[in-house]
């Protein structure tokens, strides 16, 4: 997509093709030529396995769409038809399912490398907007399908989201009302989340044509953080790139089918095998895991708007993350203050992850009774989620920004093949070796 | 440099073009005059997709219903259907009764009588509509240490008048437009 292309057509019809519609030249300048960093890991390999389960979700979503019936009150009994009458249903359903969560745990894995190695960093910063912007589909995406099996959880999952919308002034009201078509979630809410649950997937499509065309632009980001210099730094996307991303899918998919397999129903929750109710809320409202460090923070919150508003602004921090991290030096791998803070950032993720599954007001620590502070005890999931949601934007809001400023970065290599070409254990040493860094 | 140099270029430019003889007014007013029609037909094309996400007429029409008292013994609660969400009927005892008005210099969160609650004369008698005003779960019956009830999900306390006491919730459980048919029949809606 740039640059010189170095496409040759060799069939006298290829020739023909390429003055009419350049298809091959593109797939060839995309997926066989295009130059990628020699010192890419493993961490990169979750684009190609986003990409893939992109499309399993799609096809196997609409299969599901063929004998799923999107109406109140037969939802969740043509969802119980897929599992038990349609043939192999249950196996479509369970990789739909399991594929939402597999689709999760490789997005947050690409978020996290990107966070590491500053991919979102000058000139990436629109590419890292279009992800986010994907994410944010995502998001959408799973939260309607969810809603789709018509269960207890699906129905007061539905309930507690759409009631977030109406925490805002003025309008807040206006937009639940016309989420839910109706006074509460109810026939209409269901109908119109089955439209969109099926419309956004190809909207993550087509952002995702432009997330790898602004990819294609700027060309990867790679552990070093530092640019390609000459041919010495690049190899070609095939075979080097391809066979390395077949190996991750590979491996992925060996994981992705212990779930559908063996654990299909690990990740979901027994309540959403209860048809939906509207007059009894299950004991205990838990979301997905993959929304459960939002759920957390909104609940660290006990201000109701001021809940929602930190909820969102979670995610607002990572579209401006471009112009919060000050440092120069892209790479954490030389950036030991940074590697420090980012490694407690992904703990803080995992641990408001494990609050949002909890009880507030459950003791962390069995048996110990502290003493109280804003109506719950300090030994509490909510004090502990509030301790996470303050790392959270610190974080973004004030450990960033701040760093980039105080931090005296390793020297990075002169070019990306200088590391791989010396000694591999190089930079370590000069990390031990620079006292003035400790401390 | 460069930048000043083109911008005085398409000056001169525009000033070319409108000075050949013709009133520039004119080829002002057709600009906006298309933009006007091309924004006002969008917004005009607009209106109906995004009124259809409005409620439609056939869940309007069941907006309301009758209930009959006799059902609920007291000390207890119904739970009935009324626009897809919960509505609580309680009969309340004499000790809840007292408990809800002694509430009431309690420094609420949302301060409202216990009187103002519920219909003159008829104090036994709280009608609800059951959905928590933090995030809309449905609050479970003579939870919380108010003896009222208690949102599972986030842990708001109402009390036996439905106010809140402790919690995320911001208000009260709402009261619906109600009225007694008679003693024993109430319509709700």
């Amino acid at each position: 997509m740039s640059g010189h292309s170095t496409y040759q057509p060799k069939t006298a019809f290829t020739r023909w093709l390429d003055t009419r519609l350049p298809i091959m030249r593109l797939g060839w300048d995309t997926f066989i030529d295009y130059p990628t960093p020699r010192n890419l890991n493993y961490w990169y390999t979750f684009g190609a396995i986003l990409s893939l389960m992109l499309v399993v979700q799609i096809i196997s979503g609409v299969v599901l769409a063929m004998h799923y019936t999107a109406n109140a009150k037969e939802a969740f009994a043509s969802v119980e038809h897929i599992m038990r009458d349609v043939n192999y249903g249950w196996l479509i359903r369970y990789t739909h399912a399991n594929g939402a969560s597999m689709f999760f745990v490789a997005v947050y894995i690409h978020m996290l490398r990107s966070l590491y190695y500053g991919s979102y960093k000058a000139p990436r910063e629109v590419l890292w907007i279009l992800g986010c912007v994907i994410y944010l589909l995502m998001m959408a995406t799973a939260f309607m399908g969810y809603v789709l099996p018509w269960g207890q959880m699906s129905f007061h999952g539905a309930v507690v989201i759409t009631n977030l919308l109406g925490a805002f002034p003025i309008v807040g009201e206006t937009i639940t009302t016309m989420l839910w078509g109706g006074f509460a979630v109810d026939n209409p809410t269901l109908n119109r989340f089955y439209s969109l649950h099926y419309l956004l997937p190809f909207m993550i499509a087509g952002v995702t044509v432009l997330h790898v065309w602004a990819l294609h632009v700027t060309g990867q980001n790679n552990p070093t953080g530092v640019d390609p210099k000459s041919k010495h730094d690049t190899l070609p996307f095939t075979p080097y790139a391809t066979v390395k991303d077949g190996f991750a899918i590979a491996v992925f998919l060996i994981l992705f089918s212990v779930l559908i397999f063996y654990l299909p129903n690990a990740l979901g929750h027994a309540d959403n095998y209860v048809p939906a109710n509207p007059l009894v809320t299950p004991a205990h409202i838990v979301p997905e895991w993959y929304f459960l460090p939002f759920y957390a923070i909104l609940r660290a919150v006990p201000d109701k708007l001021m809940g929602v508003l930190a909820m969102f602004g979670a995610i607002a921090c990572l579209f401006v993350l471009p112009w919060l991290d000050t440092s120069k030096v892209r790479s954490m791998r030389y950036r030991p203050m940074a590697k420090v803070y980012f490694v407690v950032f992904v703990i803080a993720c995992i641990v408001l992850g494990f609050c949002g599954a909890k009880l507030p007001d459950d003791q962390v620590i069995p048996g110990l009774t502290t003493f109280k502070l804003m109506e719950s005890d300090l030994n509490s999931w909510v004090w502990l989620s509030r301790i996470g949601t303050l790392y959270y934007f610190a974080y973004f809001l004030v450990i960033l920004p701040v760093l980039g400023l105080v931090e005296r970065p390793l020297p990075t290599p002169e070019t990306i093949a200088t590391p791989a070409l010396s000694h591999p254990a190089a930079v370590p040493a000069e990390a031990v070796a620079a006292p003035e860094m400790k401390g | 440099m460069k930048g000043d140099l083109e911008v005085a270029e398409t000056a001169v430019d525009t000033t070319d073009h409108t000075g050949a003889g013709e009133d520039p007014n004119r080829r002002d007013f057709i600009h906006i005059a298309v933009v006007a029609a091309a924004v006002g037909g969008g917004v005009a094309a607009l209106w109906p997709f995004v009124g259809q996400m409005n409620p439609s007429a056939d869940t309007l029409a069941l907006a309301s219903v009758e209930f009959d008292l006799t059902k609920v013994e007291p000390g207890q609660q119904v739970t009935i259907n009324w626009r897809g969400k919960p509505l609580f009927v309680r009969n309340r005892t004499p000790a809840e009764i007292d408990a809800a008005v002694k509430g009431d210099n309690a420094g609420l969160k949302d301060p409202q009588r216990d009187a103002d609650r519920h219909k003159p004369g008829k104090p036994q008698w709280l009608v609800l509509v059951g959905s928590c005003t933090h995030l809309g779960c449905v609050p479970t019956f003579g939870g919380g240490e108010y003896g009222g009830w208690f949102c599972p999900c986030h842990g708001s306390v109402y009390d036996t008048s439905g106010r809140i006491r402790k919690g995320p919730a911001p208000k009260n459980l709402a009261v619906p437009e109600y009225a007694f048919l008679s003693d024993t029949k109430v319509k709700i809606g």
